[in-house]
């Protein structure tokens, strides 16, 4: 009977039930189309009401296509180099085109329990497949369909599934220092939020930003895609969990309270900063919100969770509306101001908030700062591993077939140069 | 026959069809369009990035009349769209040259 070891279940291998609970699977099949309903249509309505309409296709077909191939490239060489049966502290392998994986084979849980290993297999291929779509913030209305597509698979292999293995699974570096990350505020967050500024600065600005007017072409859609990703971020939460159990349950909670002190938080700010609290700033806070409590999801409890979501929306507000346009860098929809800030916010949160002296579930034994630490230095890996694989792979995909569109796709939209669409005849 | 055209604010419409069939004048053409006069645009802004629209919607509605309607229907619209503020927009009188009914060729004044 073949066991994959996620994480913390090296030990427990041995004592693992062989047989799958059928109701954990249940929740993990269920929490694993959440996650897809999170790309498709949520994060591909969100990225595409903040772009303008000419590029409105364009957004969503790269999003979409990009999570399709993740799909492939995770089944073909993903899981066995994030989670495969021989590893080192780096990358794994062992289980090329699942060869290690069966109906009968299990993947072990936090606890004693097991869950089918095409579940787990399942579950973890969403998110390789949301994170490399998350990259495509920085990238969009410029970036060629076919160098998204080139970049995806090199981007996923130098990238992903390395600091997925280090941060999950038994034997990785991050995992075997102890750092807490309950559902990826490192692996997705900070991971496609660095990947995202490096590639706006490699890539570089729209043309015309930023004194063209570009807003969002239709936040009614933005709005849609806030509530698909929010509902589906259940799935990403409380999944993480690998189990129907009270974790999962302390997971879910936070996945509410902490989006809701976000979106709140977020148009106190706008208030406080002089404007009027708006529908994107709404969205903008839920985000914030649901990328800080990622890594503290069931590391945290419900009080801790509401501060860490507020703290996350003051900052990513700073980051977005004060930092970007002092340093003139495109990232067109934030997707480091909003997911590698409010990651790097979460992670770090997430040694503090674990306290039991804060409702968080640590032990007795826990002590904040040498855990603290140890998130920083999880931080710190992830930020130089994905900076530098994305700088490569970017001049990788620049060498062989370019990276922009011409001027002339650019102005006249990518729907139409790049796909042979309009999106609203 | 003269052109009027008239760019009124956009919840005028109605009133303005109104005051103008009254008078007996059964056609128009409407667009939408947008400009600025003194009326200045809004102030959007977007995760902090401010965007000045300097442009505002306005309706624009284009009616041929026989010369002698012609003040009377300025009079009328000028009226009807008034909300005595900034931006209720302007009225402007051309010459026609010709007028043509497409189904039976008729033209001039019997056109209209």
């Amino acid at each position: 009977m073949l066991t994959a070891v996620p994480a913390w279940a090296q030990e427990a291998a041995e004592a693992a039930a062989p047989v799958a609970n059928p109701g954990n699977n249940a929740w993990m099949m269920t929490a694993t189309i959440l996650v897809l309903m999170m790309i498709l249509p949520g994060l591909a309505l969100f990225y595409g009401g903040l772009t303008r309409s000419k590029n409105m296709l364009s957004t969503m077909t790269q999003i979409g296509s990009a999570a399709a191939l993740a799909m492939l490239v995770w089944v073909a060489w993903g899981y066995s180099t994030a989670f495969g049966p021989e590893g080192n502290a780096f990358y794994s392998w062992g289980s090329l085109f699942l060869s290690s994986v069966t109906s009968d084979s299990t993947a072990a849980t936090f606890s004693d329990e097991v869950i089918s290993e095409y579940v787990f297999v399942s579950f973890q291929m969403t998110f390789a497949a949301i994170t490399a779509a998350l990259v495509l913030g920085a990238t969009v209305e410029r970036m060629k369909f076919s160098a998204v597509m080139l970049f995806t698979v090199i981007w996923l292999t130098i990238v992903y599934f390395p600091i997925a293995h280090m941060v999950w699974a038994g034997g990785g570096l991050i995992f075997e220092w102890g750092a807490l990350d309950f559902a990826g505020g490192t692996v997705v967050h900070i991971n496609a939020g660095v990947s995202a500024l490096v590639a706006c600065f490699i890539l570089g600005k729209r043309n015309g930003y930023p004194k063209e007017p570009m807003p969002p072409h239709s936040l009614t859609l933005t709005m849609v895609g806030t509530g698909l990703l929010w509902v589906g971020w259940f799935g990403f939460n409380a999944g993480s969990e690998l189990e129907a159990d009270g974790t999962a349950g302390l997971a879910m909670i936070n996945t509410f309270v902490a989006t809701a002190a976000g979106a709140l938080m977020w148009m106190l700010v706008e208030k406080f900063a002089g404007h009027k609290p708006s529908a994107l700033g709404f969205c903008s806070g839920v985000i914030a919100g649901l990328v800080a409590v990622t890594p503290a999801a069931g590391n945290s409890g419900p009080l801790g969770a509401i501060v860490l979501g507020a703290v996350s929306s003051v900052i990513c507000f700073i980051a977005v509306a004060k930092i970007k346009p002092a340093f003139g860098y495109d990232d067109s929809l934030d997707a480091f101001g909003i997911h590698g800030v409010g990651g790097i916010v979460g992670a770090i949160g997430t040694g503090i908030v674990y306290s039991p002296a804060l409702g968080g579930p640590g032990g007795d034994d826990f002590v904040m700062s040498a855990q603290v630490w140890i998130q920083v230095k999880a931080v710190l890996v992830s930020i130089a591993w994905a900076g530098i694989g994305t700088a490569v792979a970017l001049f990788i995909v620049k060498m062989i077939i370019g990276l922009r569109v011409s001027e002339q796709v650019e102005r006249e939209g990518l729907d139409l140069g790049e796909h042979g669409e309009s999106a609203y005849n | 026959m003269k052109l009027i055209i008239a760019i009124v604010k956009p919840f005028k419409q109605d009133d303005v069809r109104e005051a103008l069939s009254s008078l007996g004048i059964a056609g128009m053409t409407v667009s939408e369009v947008k400009g600025f006069g003194r009326q200045k645009g809004q102030t959007e802004v977007y995760r902090g990035a401010e965007y000045s629209t300097n442009m505002v919607p306005k309706i624009k509605i284009e009616v041929v009349c026989e010369d002698e309607v012609a003040p009377r229907a300025v009079e009328s619209i000028q009226q009807a769209a008034n909300t005595d503020s900034i931006g209720d927009g302007k009225i402007f009188v051309l010459d026609v040259g010709q007028a043509v009914r497409i189904r039976t060729g008729e033209t001039g004044d019997t056109a209209l």
